[in-house]
């Protein structure tokens, strides 16, 4: 019996499967090269050199960019420059701590015995068992509460006064990474061999040291998978940075979920489209990183 | 100090495992008995809270209200208990429409080639890692009424010569659960292929020798034995869709109003933050109950981790 054999049912099936998770995805780029401001139906790629007149009688400009005239447009839109520096600036402060914070616990939990293990264990499942919403109003009551009272204390008025923004945004992004940080490094390990350790340490080489030349470099890829994948997550996030963002610290998804609610051009799939290919570059980084985790060490 | 830090292991553990443990016990556990503390307490008029100790937002979630048509002092009404309703019931479909997609596909995946493999897995990362947010927009682009799926439609009935009215699937029910599905169903598809790849090649083979067929093989070999990653991906799908509001506010318009919009918009535009915390704990107790009454009769696997 052939193992790989597999039904016509379930290659039918895949194909159904697949087809649904990419047209929505491929309609989306199409759209951002349509012709129509309106964006409601497909009207042509944009021309390059010619003018033409619209059904409506509206002229339409040839743009010097041809049919990538929305993602030209998108290169000159401020908020949007705005929106991308801010979601990158909190996605690399959040991962470099998470990831910091995040591989100590896990070597902690894997490592050691102490009082506190049983608690810092099950708090690291918080994230995936309560819903984000619910995470999202509490730390925004938490941070009202306690910016409200510090604010009154210390009588801040001004620029001084604690408010939402870009710090409360990472800070509450550091939360909900952790945990994926100390478990993608915890199971890392796991299938560590101490012998390695044990034969440094027989070598004469102190703790640190043994950490430094052998421990890290061996757990080293389980990090990268770990800050990988948090980075992605704080990229990525919707809930949590809604309920903690205040002025001027809009993030890409809150400033497209805004656009939404408003008048939509091409220019937002000419935005998701570039979102799409950088998640694409960075799913491939993914993937070849966790291939070479997968190779023994040597 | 720094002398018995070196000398004491638990010392050392302790240490390491502080700023996380602290971190998540601020922004996590603090806040969780913030919103308990203030789903007891009242509106002020300003839209802050008044602490007290009043089960007055309960009583309401739960039916009860002072504004009665008929005069009189209090009366049922059920407006919010059929949020709650409509919320858990799109929760269990959106999960059961999942499962029945993410099988076949994860069953796809694990029997093919172990080359290939890499490669479908990584056609369903892509559609996971688009932003949230651009995935309902995509939905939003098809289901409008001069959206592309009209267009097929309309399409496929001109070639019959059929009469076609573009319909109208833009902020309805139906739109809702085919974007709930289409978010989450690569959360399914994870965790089922992980529990499906570990079966051994030799449990079909002698299954066969056996003589089940294709159909007995299935109930008695593939489906028990992928039972925890079904279990994993309902976790993992269940959970946030009671909780989601961009979804249903995208593509439910002002029709489709679940758990999710009511608590988002008591922090936004009604300003009553104690409403809103009882409600979000009342979603927080409903997914608890349900998760747990769930990884009870299946177990808590490690397949969850692996999506």
């Amino acid at each position: 019996m052939n193992p790989f054999k597999r039904s016509p049912f379930v290659i039918a099936a895949a194909v159904f499967v697949y087809t649904f998770l990419y047209a929505p995805i491929l309609i989306l780029i199409l759209y951002s090269f349509n012709a129509s401001r309106t964006n409601v139906t497909f009207d042509g790629f944009i021309p390059a050199f010619s003018e033409r007149v619209e059904m409506d009688g509206s002229l339409v400009k040839a743009s010097p960019c041809g049919p990538f005239h929305w993602y030209c447009d998108l290169a000159k839109n401020d908020d949007v420059i705005e929106a991308a520096g801010n979601t990158l600036t909190i996605a690399f402060t959040a991962t470099l701590i998470a990831t910091i914070i995040g591989t100590m616990a896990a070597l902690a939990l894997q490592r050691y015995d102490f009082k506190i293990k049983p608690f810092s264990q099950l708090s690291l499942y918080i994230p995936i068992v309560i819903p984000e919403i619910v995470m999202g109003i509490g730390i925004l009551t938490l941070f009202s509460q306690a910016f409200g009272w510090l604010n009154n204390a210390f009588n801040l008025t001004g620029d001084a006064r604690l408010a939402l923004g870009i710090g409360t945004v990472t800070v509450s992004h550091i939360a909900f990474m952790v945990p994926f940080v100390t478990l993608v490094v915890q199971a890392r390990l796991q299938g560590f061999d101490k012998s390695f350790e044990e034969a440094a340490m027989d070598l004469g080489a102190n703790e640190w040291t043994t950490f430094r030349r052998v421990t890290f470099p061996m757990i080293l890829p389980g990090v990268l998978s770990g800050a990988l994948l948090a980075f992605t997550l704080s990229l990525d996030d919707f809930v949590i940075t809604f309920f903690t963002n205040g002025p001027g610290s809009t993030t890409l998804p809150i400033y497209v979920y805004g656009l939404l609610r408003r008048i939509i051009t091409p220019q937002v799939n000419a935005l998701s489209t570039v979102w799409i290919l950088i998640v694409f570059i960075a799913v491939l980084l993914l993937q070849w990183l966790q291939s070479r985790e997968a190779k023994p060490a040597h | 100090m720094l002398q018995r830090l070196r000398e004491s292991k638990s010392m050392q553990g302790t240490f390491l495992a502080l700023p996380t443990t602290l971190w998540l016990f601020v922004l996590l556990i603090i806040p969780l008995f913030l919103t308990l503390i203030v789903s007891f307490g009242q509106r002020s008029p300003d839209g802050g809270v008044i602490f007290s100790f009043s089960l007055d937002n309960y009583i309401r979630l739960l039916g009860y209200s002072t504004d009665c048509p008929g005069g009189q002092a209090s009366c049922f009404d059920p407006l919010y208990v059929n949020i709650l309703w409509r919320s858990l019931t799109l929760a269990f479909n959106t999960t059961a429409v999942v499962i029945l997609l993410a099988y076949p596909l994860a069953y796809f995946i694990a029997r093919a080639h172990p080359k290939r493999r890499n490669l479908f897995l990584f056609m369903v990362l892509i559609p996971l890692w688009t932003n949230f947010v651009i995935r309902v927009y995509a939905w939003m682009m098809l289901l409008r009424k001069e959206g592309a799926i009209n267009i097929v439609i309309g399409w496929v009935a001109g070639l019959f010569g059929i009469e076609f009215t573009p319909l109208e699937m833009l902020y309805t029910p139906g739109a809702v659960l085919v974007g709930m599905v289409y978010e989450f169903l690569p959360f399914m598809i994870l965790p089922i292929y992980t529990s499906l790849e570990k079966i051994d090649n030799s449990l079909y083979e002698a299954a066969a020798d056996l003589g089940a067929n294709a159909v007995k093989t299935l109930l008695r070999v593939t489906l028990p034995l992928s039972m925890p990653g079904v279990v994993a991906g309902t976790i993992l799908v269940f959970i946030p869709v009671m909780g989601t509001f961009i979804v249903s506010d995208i593509l439910g318009g002002r029709q489709v109003i679940l758990v999710g919009n009511l608590i988002q918009r008591q922090f936004l535009d009604a300003r009553d933050p104690t409403f809103g915390s009882a409600a979000s704990l009342i979603l927080m107790v409903m997914t608890l109950i349900v998760t747990y009454f769930y990884t009870r009769k299946f177990g808590f696997g490690e397949e969850i981790v692996a999506a």
